[in-house]
């Protein structure tokens, strides 16, 4: 077990500094920078002195170095906890992803639970009772879920807020307390705005869950050991529950491994973008579109230890579920 | 796999037997799954409206510009304001300023009635590149050259809406065919040989599609298509994106191919070929990668959508195709705000052919899955 975890951890670190590398290479890919960008904004607006500012700023962030020397003070400095500074925002990056950490957390938790609280009883439900009008119904919605990617979802549900019901839809809070301290009335106006995007996300993602529940629920439901337990006279909601969902419910752990972890980084970022959410997400996608490479830099190689950290929880959990799995 | 076809060499007078091809199989079962047949009838339509067509079915050419700024759609009118009936005609638009909202708005003036038509004639162009003609599909009639029709309104350009949806159509649904098919290409070719040689061929495939799916996968996109230089000319980018599409996604399918390939070459037929002193080139590429193409089919068919998708999302954030390009995806970048919601909520129309799209590649893909999975009951 021991041996297991180190192995893995190991092999985690390569995988980081392999894609953290890698992640850095191809934000350099593109011709310029993020200042030779710069310099044209300020050119555009006449500012004179743009080459002047501008090769301060080269000289501050060590634009001016070579590739391997960034790559490499950049790399050491993070394990110091230094993230850089990001071009676009004139401030730290640990600053930045810090402010926006909290309502990512809460919003990938939010989107976690609804999600998993609906696809798995709609799940055993679909295949309890296989080809009933309510399967069928399931099965309908999950194939639309399917194929609706969030984005759009987000802009049709912006599209009747607005235009039939006259509502704000966008952000986490309403005006009025944007900037206020934290109270009781803050709390439900956040929880007010948090179901629309949770919801969006859990109409996408439960699609797939509920397949692959129903999928597996009707193999097991097949199996000799689920006979033997009618057959000694259990009732059927512990046959289904307590021996058959146990079984089936495998594959989605290491689903929810890799998922959630990842999600608390950049969960749903185009509908956070649509929806003008305060989260990780948007800022991300940003600075991979301004080449403010160490604020991009960062959310990658974050995304890539929620990846492993991930991969790694689901299959010690998995071994813990059903004891029938060895880690070796 | 496929089933012998009976000899020809049959005795005469003996009654002839029956037999089918595997993909005559294939055909029979696809037929009894109608959403499927559906879902493909759907898909041929669409390409040809949207690939083949479009500059026949829009009403202008793509930017032929007006001073309708961001008009409402016009609807097309049966019933004249005394009640009668006439043939199709929609009013004339006048310009108001909404006093109240402090918005520019269009009206329609029932003082001016233009006659819409049938096969009339508007912008020049080239029918499937080859043959000149200026007639379009519907339109007004040419002799009211100052009026225009926007059944989907227009944008801040004064441009047809509805033209540039059509005219879109054809980069985004091409993107998604050219695209699977270098993934196909890629994933296949490198899935055989990976699983066909074994070893150390196979451990270095195996580990960089490893490398690829550890990658976080949205970002990796975002990254690689920020990469492309801004000052490529936009066939340039067009070609890149698709490249990087498929680049990414041929991962899946070479495992997939791969683990068919392990079980396939210990057959005995494999083995037939190889004892004849077939090439090996010869027995992965004529013997064991047609075994796997019914996997092949189902998984690129049902993967093409998320292709079209990954294409409108990267071109709606502004990392995809650029604006002289027309496509689903930049037509989008103007309509998802809420400014634009509000006021131009018919830019809109851009979402359900993507959805139609999506859903029809999931009817034909989850058809030919039940018609081609080989491990499934008859």
């Amino acid at each position: 077990m021991v041996n297991y975890l180190i192995r893995r951890v190991g092999y985690a670190l390569i995988m980081v500094v392999l894609v953290s590398f890698v992640s850095f290479a191809i934000i350099e890919l593109p011709p310029g920078d993020f200042l030779t960008q710069k310099v044209e904004q300020l050119r555009a607006r006449g500012d004179r002195s743009a080459e002047q500012q501008v090769e301060t700023l080269r000289l501050r962030y060590g634009l001016d170095k070579p590739f391997l020397e960034r790559y490499f003070n950049w790399a050491s400095n993070f394990l110091r906890g230094d993230f850089g500074e990001s071009f676009e925002f004139e401030r730290p990056v640990s600053e930045i992803l810090g402010a926006r950490l909290g309502y990512t957390v809460i919003l990938a938790i939010a989107t976690t639970v609804l999600t998993w609280a609906l696809a798995i009883p709609l799940g055993v439900y679909s295949a309890v009772k296989q080809y009933s009008p309510g399967d069928q119904a399931i099965s309908v919605v999950s194939f639309i879920g399917l194929g609706m990617p969030g984005f759009l979802l987000a802009l049709i549900i912006m599209y009747f807020a607005i235009i039939v019901f006259n509502l704000e839809v966008t952000g986490l809070f309403s005006p009025e307390f944007q900037d206020a301290p934290w109270s009781f009335a803050k709390v439900m106006d956040l929880l007010g705005h948090l179901w629309i995007p949770a919801l969006i996300s859990a109409v996408t993602g439960i699609g797939g869950l509920v397949r692959i529940m129903r999928g597996n629920l009707l193999d097991t439901l097949g199996q000799p050991f689920v006979e033997a337990a009618r057959a000694r006279g259990l009732k059927n909601r512990t046959v289904t529950w307590k021996h058959a969902v146990r079984i089936a419910i495998n594959p989605l752990i290491t689903i929810l491994g890799s998922d959630v972890f990842p999600s608390i980084i950049v969960g749903s970022s185009l509908v956070a973008i649509v929806l003008n959410l305060p989260t990780i997400g948007p800022v991300f996608v940003d600075s991979l579109r301004k080449l403010d490479m160490y604020l991009a830099g960062t959310c990658i190689v974050f995304l890539t230890i929620m990846l492993l950290v991930g991969n790694l929880v689901a299959d010690l959990l998995l071994a813990w579920v059903d004891p029938r799995i060895r880690l070796e | 796999m496929a089933v012998a076809s009976a000899p020809s060499t049959l005795p005469l007078g003996k009654k002839k037997e029956f037999s089918q091809s595997y993909w005559s199989l294939v055909w029979y079962r696809f037929k009894k799954n109608k959403l499927g047949v559906l879902g493909g009838i759907f898909l041929i339509g669409l390409y040809l409206a949207f690939v083949v067509l479009p500059e026949f079915i829009a009403p202008y050419a793509l930017e032929n510009r007006s001073n309708f700024v961001e008009a409402p759609p016009t609807p097309i009118r049966f019933v004249d304001a005394n009640g009668q009936f006439q043939p199709p005609f929609i009013y004339g638009l006048d310009r108001k300023v909404d006093q109240v909202k402090r918005l520019r708005t269009w009206v329609e003036n029932p003082d001016r009635k233009y006659r819409v038509g049938l096969f009339v004639q508007g912008d020049a162009y080239q029918l499937l590149g080859l043959i000149s003609t200026n007639v379009h599909l519907f339109g007004i009639e040419a002799d009211q050259k100052e009026a225009r029709i926007f059944i989907m309104g227009s944008d801040a350009l004064g441009r047809d809406f509805f033209t540039r949806i059509m005219y879109g159509g054809r980069l985004s649904l091409m993107i998604g065919l050219i695209g699977q098919f270098l993934t196909l290409a890629l994933g296949a070719t490198l899935g055989v040989i990976s699983g066909y040689y074994g070893g150390a061929t196979d451990m270095f495939v195996q580990r960089f599609t490893e490398f690829l799916a550890a990658f976080p996968n949205i970002p990796l996109f975002m990254a690689l298509s920020a990469a492309i230089p801004a000052f490529w000319s936009p066939i340039a980018v067009y070609f890149m994106l698709t490249l990087i599409l498929a680049f990414l996604g041929w991962g899946g399918l070479a495992r997939q191919v791969r683990g068919l390939v392990l079980s396939l070459r210990e057959r005995e037929y494999a083995l037939a070929a190889k004892s004849f002193g077939a090439k090996d080139r010869r027995i992965m590429f004529r013997h064991l990668l047609p075994g796997t193409m019914s996997h092949v089919i189902v998984i690129a068919t049902l993967s093409i959508p998320g292709m079209i998708l990954a294409e409108t999302a990267l071109s709606w954030l502004g990392l995809g195709l650029r604006p002289p390009l027309t496509s689903w995806g930049t037509l989008l970048q103007d309509a998802a705000t809420v400014r634009a919601i509000r006021f131009t909520p018919w830019l809109l129309w851009t979402v359900p052919p993507i959805l139609f799209t999506v859903l029809t590649y999931n009817m034909l893909g989850d058809g030919l899955r039940d018609a081609l999975d080989p491990y499934s009951g008859r």
